[in-house]
C-alpha cells in the first residue's frame, strides 16, 4: 500500500469511528461507513491538513469512495 | 453552576458596553476572554479591568480580510477557542427612502458577514473538540423590526436564520449556535435616543425599566455554559417583556 493509502485509510478509521478492515478501496463513505455529509466535509478538511493540499468544492463533491480519495490526492 | 474554569472565548465589539459586561462575566466564570474590537485603548481599558486570563486583540469587522485573521489569532493567543460571542454591531439609521447603499452594506458587513466568517472559522476546532458554543448578539428589531432600521433589522433578522441554519449542521458535534436578543438596553448605542424617544420606548416595557448590560450578559453566561448543552438554535429574548414572542 503506498503511503498514502495508508495515511488516507488512518485518517478514515479515526473520523468515522470504523474498523480497519472495512475501509477498504471501493468502500464508500456515506453508503459503505455510515458517514454523514458533515463527516464528509470532515475527512476532507482532515485530507487538506494532512497533506497539504486544497481540495476544492467540486472535487471535494467526487470524493466519494476511499480510493477517489486516495487518487485525487496522489495526482494532487 | 455556569463553571467556565478552562474555556476559551472570543468576545467582538468587547469594548462597548455590551460586549464589556459580557466579557466580565465570562472571565469571572473561569473563562481565558479573548476582547476583540477597533479601539486598542478602549480594550486595553477592559482587559486592565479583569486582570489575567485576558487577551487583545484588536480587529475591524468591516476588514474582510481581518475578520479572516481573528479566529486563529484567538486560538494562537488561548491555545483553542470554545465560545465565540459575536457581539460586535453598528448602527446606520435612517428611512428606506433616504437609505444609501453604503449605510446597507456596512450594517451588513459587520454586523452579519462578519458574524458568518467568524462562525464559519471556529468550527474546525469546536468540530474536532466535539464540544462548542457560538452565541449571536442579535435584536428585538430583527424580529419585530422598527422604522429607520431597516438594514440593522435586517442584519439582526438574519443572525438568527444562520444561526438556526449552523445550529441544524453542528448539533450532532457537541455545538451549539444561539443567539441573545437584547430589548431596550443602556449602551452608548441607546444613548443616541431622544428623551422624547426614551419615554416612548420605556411605555412599551412591561419590566419599566431600561435592561443593563448585565442581564445581556447573564443570558451569555448561561448560552455558554454546559448546562445549556441541549439548547441550540434558539433566540433568548431579554426585554423586560417588552415583547413576547
Amino acid at each position: 500500500m503506498s503511503d498514502v493509502a495508508e495515511s488516507v485509510k488512518k485518517i478514515v478509521v479515526e473520523h468515522l469511528g470504523v474498523e480497519e478492515a472495512k475501509v477498504t478501496d471501493t468502500a464508500s463513505f456515506i453508503d459503505d461507513l455510515g458517514a454523514d455529509s458533515l463527516d464528509t466535509v470532515e475527512l476532507v478538511m482532515a485530507f487538506e491538513e494532512e497533506f497539504g493540499i486544497e481540495i476544492p468544492d467540486d472535487a471535494a463533491e467526487k470524493i466519494q469512495t476511499v480510493k477517489d480519495a486516495i487518487d485525487f490526492i496522489s495526482a494532487a | 453552576m455556569f463553571d467556565l474554569t478552562g474555556k476559551c472565548a472570543l468576545v467582538t465589539g468587547a469594548s462597548g458596553g455590551l460586549g464589556a459586561a459580557i466579557a466580565k462575566d465570562l472571565h469571572a466564570a473561569g473563562a481565558t476572554v479573548a476582547l476583540s474590537g477597533t479601539r486598542k485603548e478602549a480594550l486595553e481599558k477592559v482587559a486592565a479591568e479583569l486582570g489575567d486570563r485576558v487577551h487583545v486583540l484588536p480587529c475591524n469587522l468591516s476588514d474582510m480580510e481581518a475578520v479572516d485573521g481573528l479566529i486563529k489569532a484567538a486560538e494562537e493567543a488561548m491555545g483553542q477557542l470554545d465560545i465565540l460571542v459575536n457581539n460586535a454591531g453598528l448602527t446606520r439609521d435612517g428611512l428606506a427612502m433616504r437609505m444609501k447603499d453604503e449605510d446597507w452594506d456596512s450594517v451588513m458587513d459587520v454586523n452579519l458577514k462578519a458574524a458568518f466568517k467568524l462562525s464559519k472559522n471556529c468550527l474546525r476546532g469546536m468540530m474536532k473538540r466535539r464540544t462548542g458554543r457560538i452565541i449571536n448578539i442579535t435584536s428585538i428589531v430583527g424580529v419585530t423590526g422598527n422604522p429607520g432600521q431597516m438594514n440593522y433589522a435586517a442584519s439582526k433578522a438574519g443572525m438568527i436564520g444562520m444561526s438556526k441554519s449552523l445550529a441544524q449542521e453542528v448539533a450532532a458535534r457537541g455545538i451549539t449556535v444561539n443567539c441573545v436578543a437584547p430589548g431596550f438596553i443602556k449602551t452608548a448605542m441607546t444613548d443616541e435616543l431622544s428623551d422624547g424617544q426614551k419615554e416612548n420606548l420605556l411605555g412599551a416595557v412591561p419590566a419599566g425599566r431600561l435592561g443593563d448590560p448585565q442581564d445581556i450578559s447573564a443570558a451569555v453566561l448561561y448560552l455558554a455554559s454546559d448546562e445549556a448543552a441541549y439548547v441550540t438554535g434558539q433566540t433568548l429574548h431579554v426585554n423586560g417583556g417588552m415583547a413576547m414572542i
